[in-house]
């Protein structure tokens, strides 16, 4: 009942004086309190000013002309300022952005429609289907998330190779190596489902089951259109993960006329070797907006799907 | 009897997706693995057995070792201070004050850029000629006397800079785990607080006493990430550094990955892997154990 484990005669004057405090009007106490909000708010700004500064030094270079980039001191604020190095980013001879692009948002649809519809199934199983070894089948599954990339890296890029030489399903050299996986559930995706799940109450499963529902019934017609906040949250960082990985495609993508724009990006770096900042920032901004315009459409959804993964 | 059996088969059906992929991406690659680290292996003729043979050739290994250590330096500076700032950044941002909203999405944002993009900007950035830290830092030494000038290193060039160089840029990037703190901070009852102050406890002593204590289960996850993500970085040091100068950022992983696939020797690079994978085992298991002594679940 308490919060306080022991009710010794201490603790019980020390609850009582906080009850009294607490009725105490709140302005005393907030006056009390305004030094400390206005250094963190100093505090903060300064941080923030850092924080973006890599942003501003980024646009700022963006718009600049090649010479001001390499002009000493360099100019905070570019003048001329030169819109245009967008389009010539774009259109570059040297990497073909409209394509990463379309590679880039083919494995994140892919992905996405494959580790939200199969991580749901398997949660619904994880969450709402009592049998023997379930709980073994959980830790197992959540232990698989310490497993680092690298370590796998090699031997699933074998186990592609074999598949590819065995079946008639080439693997190597296309994006389903990048895409495939995710059909068959993602740890993280799965436990972030069988949580939201498990707050669902069962009454409405059960008055479906009376009426003959099947639990596939169950799972696909009352469950899946109540989680559609979690949904969304699985489906955002599964989209997240598919435009910003860079070592899956970088293992498994061998023709340029595939790379992602994650690889494509860093391939228009390495081709004109350390010149054109200005056209590297340029590109940089265009694959980093998406993701940034995402955020301020789907905020809530970004935030809560990311407080959630740290608590229980 | 044939109910349980029946939820049995049930269960397995919403799980056959997992299941099998489990098997097919996670179980047989990690056994496949283990298999190939007995033996040599070059993709183009079959693996022949030749027991610990890779293991013991890597302890005499020299670029093996300087990759551990590099690793191990880099968790040793990006973890402590990524956990110490995004907790410092948390509470400062738990504190009302005004624009409290805009504050944390600036401090978020960053989380989100991707990998390849922000080894662009910081590259950029931290060029020793024409970046932007340089020149600031350039700016303050005119003010400052000549006794306090800061340094001005090629900082990715320079062999002394680039691994504190690449701790200091990660720090850019812990927005998730402020998020994750934030969301920790709201759930710690302000009871406590009020009790702490009545106890005469300061800002310090209330941070001791109350936040940390209260917040220790998200440390501890935070932690855990923090762990796993330090010791297999890869992107950006592949692409801002590759390895250099001399050397001197050249992760396990990266030591790996050219193993595999460019000098073609798995069988050397799948007993790296186990390696690797041991050690991540050993220093979660060590988070994990020393746990029950400083981590407080609160309730049940």
């Amino acid at each position: 009942m308490s919060t306080l484990p022991t009710d010794s005669p201490q603790m019980l004057e020390q609850r009582e004086a906080a009850i009294v405090i607490s009725a105490i009007p709140r302005i005393r106490r907030r006056r009390r309190r305004y030094p400390h909000r206005w250094f963190a708010l100093l505090a903060i700004m300064l941080i923030c000013f850092g924080y973006l500064m890599p942003f501003l030094w980024m646009i700022s270079t963006s718009l600049k002309t090649v010479d001001k980039t390499t002009s000493f001191p360099p100019q905070l604020i570019p003048h001329p300022a030169v819109p245009m190095n967008y389009w010539s980013a774009i259109s570059s001879p040297k990497a073909d952005f409209p394509l990463y692009t379309r590679n880039t948002l083919l494995i994140a649809a892919l992905s996405v429609l494959g580790t939200t519809l199969s991580s749901a199934v398997v949660a619904y199983g994880f969450a709402k289907i009592r049998f023997k070894g379930r709980g073994f089948l959980f830790v197992l599954m959540l232990s698989t998330m310490m497993i680092p990339f690298p370590v796998m890296m090699l031997p699933l890029f074998i186990v592609f190779r074999f598949i590819g030489d065995h079946t008639p399903l080439q693997m190597l050299g296309t994006f389903k190596p990048l895409w495939l996986p995710a059909w068959f559930g993602s740890a993280f995706s799965i436990f972030l489902l069988r949580q939201f799940f498990l707050t669902i109450p069962d009454d409405l499963s059960e008055a479906a089951r009376i009426d003959g529902c099947t639990e596939w019934g169950i799972f696909w017609r009352i469950m899946l259109p109540l989680s559609r906040p979690a949904l969304a949250v699985v489906a955002l960082f599964s989209f997240m993960w598919a435009w910003n990985n860079f070592l899956g495609p970088l293992l498994y993508l061998q023709r340029p006329q595939q790379y992602t724009l994650a690889l494509g990006l860093q391939a228009f770096q390495s081709a004109q070797g350390g010149t054109d900042w200005n056209l590297l920032m340029a590109a940089s901004m265009l694959v980093m907006l998406p993701v940034i315009l995402l955020f301020f459409v789907a905020q809530k959804t970004f935030i809560q799907g990311i407080a959630t993964t740290g608590l229980k | 009897m044939q109910s349980e059996l029946r939820q049995f088969g049930k269960g397995m059906a919403f799980l056959s997706p997992w299941l099998i992929g489990f098997i097919v991406f996670t179980l047989i690659p990690i056994g496949l693995s283990f298999y190939f680290s007995l033996c040599k292996f070059d993709m183009l003729q079959p693996p022949r057995y030749i027991a610990a043979h890779n293991y013991t050739d890597l302890l005499h290994d020299k670029t093996f070792w300087q990759a551990t250590s590099n690793t191990f330096y880099y968790t040793a500076m990006a973890l402590p201070a990524g956990l110490l700032v995004s907790l410092g950044l948390a509470m400062l941002l738990n504190v009302e004050i005004p624009g409290r909203a805009i504050w944390r999405t600036i401090i978020f944002m960053p989380s989100l850029v991707p990998i390849v993009a922000s080894a662009m900007v910081w590259m950029w950035m931290l060029n020793p000629r024409l970046g932007l830290f340089n020149l600031l830092l350039g700016r303050l030494n005119d003010i400052l006397p000549a006794k306090l000038n800061f340094p001005l290193p090629p900082w990715l060039g320079d062999p002394q800079w680039a691994m504190p160089t690449l701790a200091l840029m990660s720090l850019w990037g812990v927005g998730n785990a402020v998020v994750i703190y934030l969301a920790g901070l709201q759930d710690v009852p302000v009871e406590l607080y009020e009790a702490a102050e009545l106890d005469g406890a300061g800002l310090l002593g209330r941070m001791r006493h109350v936040t940390i204590p209260m917040l220790s289960p998200v440390i501890f996850f935070n932690l855990i990430m923090a762990i796993i993500g330090a010791l297999q970085i890869f992107d950006i040091p592949y692409i801002m550094t590759n390895g250099g100068p001399v050397h001197k950022t050249y992760f396990l992983s990266m030591y790996l990955y050219d193993n595999a696939f460019v000098y073609l020797q798995i069988g050397y690079a799948s007993a790296m892997a186990w390696i690797m994978l041991v050690i991540v085992l050993v220093l979660t298991g060590v988070a994990f154990w020393t746990s029950s002594r400083w981590v407080h679940y609160q309730g049940k």
